[in-house]
């Protein structure tokens, strides 16, 4: 039984920025690993953008999983790479399998959840049709083409118009295929803005919103697909449907926070963001479990992952050495058109703390409030607000007088 | 001209005028926004990422160090598919200087092995 302060599960930007948070505030720190380096899925990410926030300068994934992953290496840090988590017990206890090290167990005094995502499959939205080869997650072939150097298709459909899917659009053409149309189902993207700019009007590549994929053609190969528009209640309006043929469908149907090893242990989950519910520390319902990153709630930047990590991390240190002592309890709501307000939990005290919410819909000139035991102690206007992109508010706690806070957009 | 700032996440829609052969930026919150949309509106660029092949085995990420005229994109990955990243090849290595003379360079932000 190995013991450290601190594991971190995960090695991607949100476990090594809790790891060497956690370090520089005292543990004794170990992070795990499935793949056989650092980095996470910022290896595969090789598009700008990255950083700004930050390093205050931009850059590509690959370029800020590296900054990090050599702070990781010249740290006391120890790295189990090859390494997964197959299941976390009692006593904060956990157990991995590596192919070098076989099968280890640890004994942590915190543990800090850094896990990501995986996207929603082909299988999960049950696509009518034939099943053939050439239907791909958006992230599965962005890993093979940017890690691998595969092409998975000439003439390309992508249903969904979140980033991951916009990112390959731009992605794709660079490399010679043609993508001849993006579907979005809902009647606005929940991508960047910007990338709708940089990766589909810069390239003419037609967006359908309101649309969806009806039915796939071809066995073995995917040689086209029927797509048709979809009414209010998202379902396909049969009779306008039309044929268009392509060799690949690349899927940016949603991501989910990769929370399985949290199964049976009972974690309080919030079912709006797939996540764990957590306090301002982002410790979980489990005393000494804490969560950070994609695992707690997609994020659109990858520089909120990092500073959140670094939360989770200095928490999970300073819980292991016992000097974690939150004050009192207060309740954060989301209402209105704020889907989710994150942490779910915060405590009175001194100082400030931030609040990050997403909206249900895209607002415009609405005014978001925070408002405590009847009384507004937040309120900011914004021109727009939209569910693809994740806003934040800074909560002045001196202004705390009760025990619930309501987020919410007016 | 209307313009979508690319600059950083927020988006702002940026309204871009010319007036006495002066070119006016409104609807941006920074001066970043401001100098896009000046640049989108007289000189459009996009800075270009791609792929390389490596020498012995797997791929490398590259980007331009600057944007580039946003009408010499694929004439800009032309070039980079031409180039092979040495075995040994680390981040930040100039693989191509001076990019068909456009004032960037290509560099290495990552290898897959």
């Amino acid at each position: 039984m190995r013991r450290y302060d601190v594991a971190v599960i995960g090695g991607g930007p949100a476990g090594m920025a809790a790891a060497l948070s956690a370090e520089e505030n005292g543990a004794k720190v170990v992070l795990l690993e499935r793949d056989v380096r650092l980095g996470g899925i910022l290896n595969q990410c090789i598009h700008q953008g990255f950083g700004l926030h930050y390093f205050k300068e931009e850059m590509t994934g690959p370029e800020y999983a590296d900054r990090f992953r050599k702070r990781v290496e010249n740290s006391s840090i120890d790295v189990l790479l090859e390494c997964m988590v197959l299941s976390i017990g009692k006593g904060l206890t956990l157990t991995a399998l590596s192919p070098t090290e076989g099968l280890v167990e640890i004994k942590a005094g915190a543990i800090v959840l850094a896990m990501g995502c995986r996207e929603r499959t082909a299988g999960a939205i049950m696509l009518p049709g034939t099943r053939p080869a050439g239907v791909y997650t958006a992230g599965m072939a962005q890993k093979l083409c940017n890690l691998e150097g595969y092409l998975v298709g000439r003439e390309i459909v992508i249903l969904g118009s979140g980033d991951i899917g916009l990112i390959m659009a731009r992605r794709m053409t660079s490399e010679g295929a043609k993508v001849k149309l993006v579907l979005e189902l809902a009647p606005y993207s929940s991508g960047l803005k910007r990338n709708i700019v940089q990766c589909l009007d810069d390239y003419g590549i037609p967006l359908k919103y309101s649309h969806t994929v009806t039915r796939l053609v071809g066995s073995p190969r995917l040689t086209g697909l029927y797509y048709a528009p979809v009414g209010k209640d998202k379902k396909p309006i049969l009779e306008k449907e039309e044929y268009i043929s392509c060799d690949a469908l690349l899927l940016s149907v949603g991501l989910i926070p990769e929370n399985d090893l949290l199964s049976g242990m009972g974690v309080e989950m919030s079912p709006v963001t797939s996540g764990a519910v957590v306090d301002e520390n982002r410790m979980t319902s489990i005393a000494g479990l804490f969560s950070c990153g994609n695992v707690l709630h997609v994020h659109d930047l990858v520089d909120n992952v990092t500073v959140e990590a670094e939360l989770a991390g200095k928490s999970a240190a300073e819980y292991a050495a016992g000097r974690l002592r939150p004050g009192k309890a207060v309740k954060v709501r989301a209402s209105g058109g704020v889907r989710y307000a994150l942490p779910q939990t915060i405590y009175a005290g001194d100082g400030a703390t931030t609040v990050y919410f997403r909206v249900s819909d895209v607002f415009r000139n609405a005014t978001l409030q925070a408002i405590c035991g009847g009384e507004t102690i937040f309120s900011k206007k914004f021109s727009v607000l939209a569910p693809g992109e994740m806003g934040s508010v800074r909560i002045d706690k001196s202004l705390i007088k009760g025990d619930d806070l309501e987020v919410t957009l007016k | 001209m209307k313009a979508t700032c690319i600059m950083c996440p927020l988006g702002c829609e940026l309204v871009v005028t010319e007036k006495d052969g002066k070119v006016c930026v409104s609807g941006n919150t920074c001066k970043r926004g401001e100098m896009y949309g000046v640049s989108e509106y007289t000189h459009p660029v996009r800075t270009v990422t791609s792929l390389v092949k490596v020498e012995g085995g797997g791929v490398a990420s590259v980007k331009t160090t600057k944007p580039i005229d946003k009408n010499r994109i694929f004439d800009v990955l032309g070039e980079i598919g031409k180039l092979t990243a040495p075995a040994d090849a680390k981040i930040g290595d100039t693989l191509l200087s001076d990019v068909l003379g456009l004032g960037a360079d290509v560099v290495v932000t990552g290898m897959s092995k």
